[in-house]
């Protein structure tokens, strides 16, 4: 079978099951003892095994079906999990993302993976995989199986819950064992039939396997099901044997008290090994009941789900074609003012207004949860805390957000080098933290939120936050500033400092941090990205890292202005008003005209002199002022006059002219010119 | 690759002050007429600004006064060359183009020594058909950014 054409659905996939599989493991460190959780992992690992064997990649499979073993032993309480199995579980996980990696390549996904695929073998007989074998944890391991002989199922509280009161209702409680014939070919639809003359009988309680791997032909010819009914042992067992190509169905009655005493003696030879089983079994007590509910509930959303995957290509394209037009209707719109016919103008407003509404939904579409880049945080933050031996607590707030995806794309590598920033020189070791009267563990906490036309991430940490005169003194061994300017600065001015290039106040170089690469670096990408940082820092209280980024970067809205005979654009996100300022208001102060505006004193620049601009016709003796600001700076841009607002399509000044003084970018114009686009923060220092 | 096996070129030529200049058609995107260019501050004097080329901005530059020849006003001849080399498009502002012919590639010769001729640096060698003399000119050469103050590198102040 030609398998190419899954090949993309495949990747996608699998790298979604990854992802749950990452995200569950660490969850499942915080809650050793949750089995609902191990579930979930199981269930994502197993179904990427047969998707990989399905598409011939033997090394994920068989990789795939070590860990799964393992995760079949935890979930069956035969081997408790600890960090040092959850390492060995990470690891193959890294490993099985590195084929996927591969596969996405154009690579064939082989991989040596026999050095895990042996630490699994390990675990899962019970030894620890550094070889130490711990005695107890074997002796559990092997303990144990024979619990689990004497009735096919074993069953949780809530299960026993159901069967204890259907016995008071006069019901009986009945597990059957069917075997379908060996040249069974339709086993799912067998187990479908099978079920529904359950269904008519009684109810079904449980199935072994479950209804879902059932569902997928995931057992061999046989399987377990327990039902509560009120008919007879006989009359259902008839009922079973009706349906074509049951070879046997077993049923026999099972008791309560008999189920009961088996649990009791799961617990007790834990118990023995293991002091914290009591905290299980309540565990076990409260989320079964949701567990139940979701899996019946999870087929039944699957077919009701109502999205497609479109390849981001095609959105892309979507978005291009979508910018010509918005130039189109620049062009229209201007048309229609020159000409002054009243229908051409009333059928334009009316298309504008429908690709007004056209552009929101094409934006919307491109709109990624931040989720896409957070998510893979919290791996980092663990084995980050662990390389440096601290302790984190990472915490994420408003991953749900939505940005463009041509944002999402740029500001991972910025992110990771803000936390890793937050993790090496933020907070501090444990016994530092705790000799400044603070919770061993440090909190580092992730949060994206909306606000207005921006959205904003900040990393915020509880650590040791950044030291002004340290900031100083080595700004000033570097050549950054002067002394007389450090002492001048305020905390804010200092601590932008550190984004200078070649800076780092580490004590020690780490691996991790200290290079003084990196936050310039951050700075520049997230500045190119039409966004800014912030910095926000208490001496021994800890930091707060804020990037303030645009929704979308492909059109924006910007105010036109006029220079002499040239237009620019200045875009709407930076300015805070417009004015006109006659003459005699300018005030001189150090050779820099200023403004008083509104009890402030602002700044001009004139931009027909920073721009170069030809001069052909003199000024009058009023000013049109354009107040921009830059965080809590502010300006008053001087132009000639102001022509209105528009939405325009921004576009790079292409590769030659990269690196262009205060111009971000050109637009093209209703007329068919192309304006460029001041650059206000780099025009306010 | 002078000596290499009589293979043909085409070429495209065109014209500045009183000489004939060709590039490979291979590195020519299309040949426009000058239109309303919007000047870009803080570049060299040759960056004349970018174009709206079917929607893409497009750098234009003067290639006179690239070479230090005297500018001159635009007239009907006046043609814009668009050419794409490493993922640049720019385009040449030139007096004329004209021809496109083709020559093989053995005909090309190492360009004459001349000092103190800033076009030297560009030329890649010359060639001869009939009584034309054509220079040709390395594209690469004349765009690469890293030698011209104030187009990369543009920092503050």
């Amino acid at each position: 079978m030609e398998m190419s054409q899954y090949l993309e659905v495949f990747i996608e996939e699998s790298k979604e099951h990854l992802q749950a599989c990452n995200e569950q493991l660490l969850e499942l460190e915080k809650n050793p003892e949750d089995l609902k959780i191990v579930n979930d992992i199981f269930r994502s690992a197993h179904t990427l095994k047969g998707m990989s064997a399905t598409m011939g990649y033997e090394d994920l499979a068989s990789l795939t079906h070590q860990m799964e073993n393992v995760l079949d032993a935890i979930r069956n309480q035969k081997i408790k999990v600890n960090s040092e199995i959850l390492d060995v579980v990470f690891l193959s996980v890294d490993d099985l993302e590195a084929m996927v990696e591969s596969i996405a390549g154009g690579g064939d996904g082989k991989r040596d993976v026999s050095s895990v695929v042996e630490k699994l073998k390990l675990i899962e007989q019970g030894k620890s995989p550094a070889g130490a074998l711990a005695a107890a944890e074997t002796a559990v391991a092997i303990a144990e199986p024979p619990q689990f002989s004497a009735a096919k199922s074993s069953y949780d509280e809530f299960e026993l819950t159901v069967i204890e009161q259907s016995n008071e209702q006069g019901f009986h409680a009945y597990e059957i064992t069917v075997q379908l014939r060996e040249d069974c070919l339709l086993k799912a639809a067998r187990v479908f039939m099978v079920f529904e003359v359950l269904e008519t009988t009684g109810e079904v309680i449980k199935s072994s396997p479950s209804a879902d791997q059932l569902e997928e032909e995931q057992f061999d010819h046989e399987f377990t099901v327990t039902i509560v009914t009120k008919e007879s042992i006989d009359d259902i067992q008839k009922k079973v044997m009706k349906v074509s190509e049951v070879e046997k169905a077993d049923v026999h009655a099972i008791s309560v008290e008999e189920l009961k005493k088996q649990a009791a003696d799961v617990e007790d030879s834990t118990q023995t090994t293991v002091e914290d089983t009591p905290v299980l079994a309540e565990v076990v007590d409260i989320t079964p009941p949701e567990a139940q509910k979701d899996d019946k509930k999870a087929p039944a959303k699957q077919s009701s789900n109502k999205t497609i995957r479109v390849n981001i290509e095609r959105l892309d394209i979507l978005m291009n074609l979508f910018e010509e037009l918005v130039i189109d209707r620049g062009r229209l719109e201007q048309i229609s003012r020159d000409l002054n016919n009243q229908e051409l103008q009333e059928t334009v407003e009316h298309m504008s207004r429908i690709s007004g509404d056209l552009q929101n939904i094409i934006l919307n579409m491109r709109m990624v949860p931040v989720e896409t880049v957070f998510n893979r945080f919290p791996r980092m933050v663990r084995q980050l805390a662990r390389d440096l031996n601290k302790k984190i607590n990472l915490q994420i707030i408003g991953a749900e957000t939505e940005l463009d995806r041509t944002v999402i794309d740029e500001i991972g590598d910025p992110l990771v080098h803000l936390i890793r920033n937050a993790l090496d020189h933020g907070v501090e070791t444990p016994e530092e933290r705790k000799a400044k009267g603070k919770n061993e563990e440090g909190n580092v906490v992730l949060k994206a939120f909306h606000s207005g036309n921006h959205v904003f991430i900040e990393i915020d940490d509880d650590g040791a936050g950044i030291s002004r005169d340290k900031v100083l003194a080595k700004a000033l061994k570097n050549g950054i500033i002067t002394e007389q300017a450090g002492a001048a600065m305020t905390d804010k001015q200092v601590f932008e400092l550190i984004f200078a290039s070649g800076f780092s106040t580490a004590d020690k170089i780490s691996d991790v941090s200290g290079r003084g690469v990196g936050l310039d670096v951050v700075k520049n990408t997230i500045e190119s990205l039409g966004g800014s940082v912030t910095i926000d820092s208490k001496l021994g209280q800890g930091s707060t890292f804020s990037i303030q980024l645009p929704l979308t970067l492909s059109i924006i809205s910007v105010m036109l202005v006029e220079i002499q005979k040239e237009k620019f654009a200045v875009p709407l996100s930076s300015i805070i008003e417009t004015a006109i300022v006659k003459e005699s208001d300018i005030l001189n102060a150090h050779n820099q005209k200023v403004i008083d505006f509104r009890g402030k004193v602002v700044p001009l620049l004139f931009l027909k002199d920073i721009f170069e601009v030809p001069v052909s016709e003199q000024g009058d003796e009023f000013y049109s002022v354009v107040i921009v600001r830059k965080g809590d700076k502010m300006a008053g841009l001087v132009v000639d006059s102001f022509i209105g607002q528009q939405e325009v399509v921004l576009k790079s000044l292409g590769s030659y002219l990269s690196n262009v003084f205060a111009i971000s970018g050109a637009t093209i114009l209703g007329d068919g010119q192309v304006a460029l686009i001041v650059d206000c923060n780099a025009l306010i220092k | 690759m002078v000596e290499e096996m009589t293979a043909d070129l085409k070429l495209i030529v065109f014209q500045l002050k009183d000489k004939e200049y060709a590039i490979p058609v291979s590195q020519v995107l299309s040949i426009e007429k000058v239109e309303h260019i919007t000047r870009v501050p803080g570049t060299a004097n040759y960056v004349k600004g970018v174009i709206n080329l079917r929607g893409i901005v497009t750098p234009i530059i003067n290639l006179r006064s690239r070479f230090d020849l005297e500018e001159e006003g635009y007239n009907d001849h006046t043609r814009v060359i668009i050419v794409a080399v490493n993922d640049m498009e720019v385009g040449l502002i030139v007096d004329s183009a004209n021809d496109v012919i083709d020559i093989s590639e053995d005909s090309i010769e190492p360009s004459p020594e001349v000092v103190g001729n800033v076009e030297a640096d560009y030329v890649l060698g010359v060639t001869k058909i009939e009584k034309r003399l054509l220079i040709l000119i390395d594209l690469e050469k004349v765009l690469n950014v890293d030698d011209i103050p104030g187009l990369s590198g543009n920092t503050e102040e």
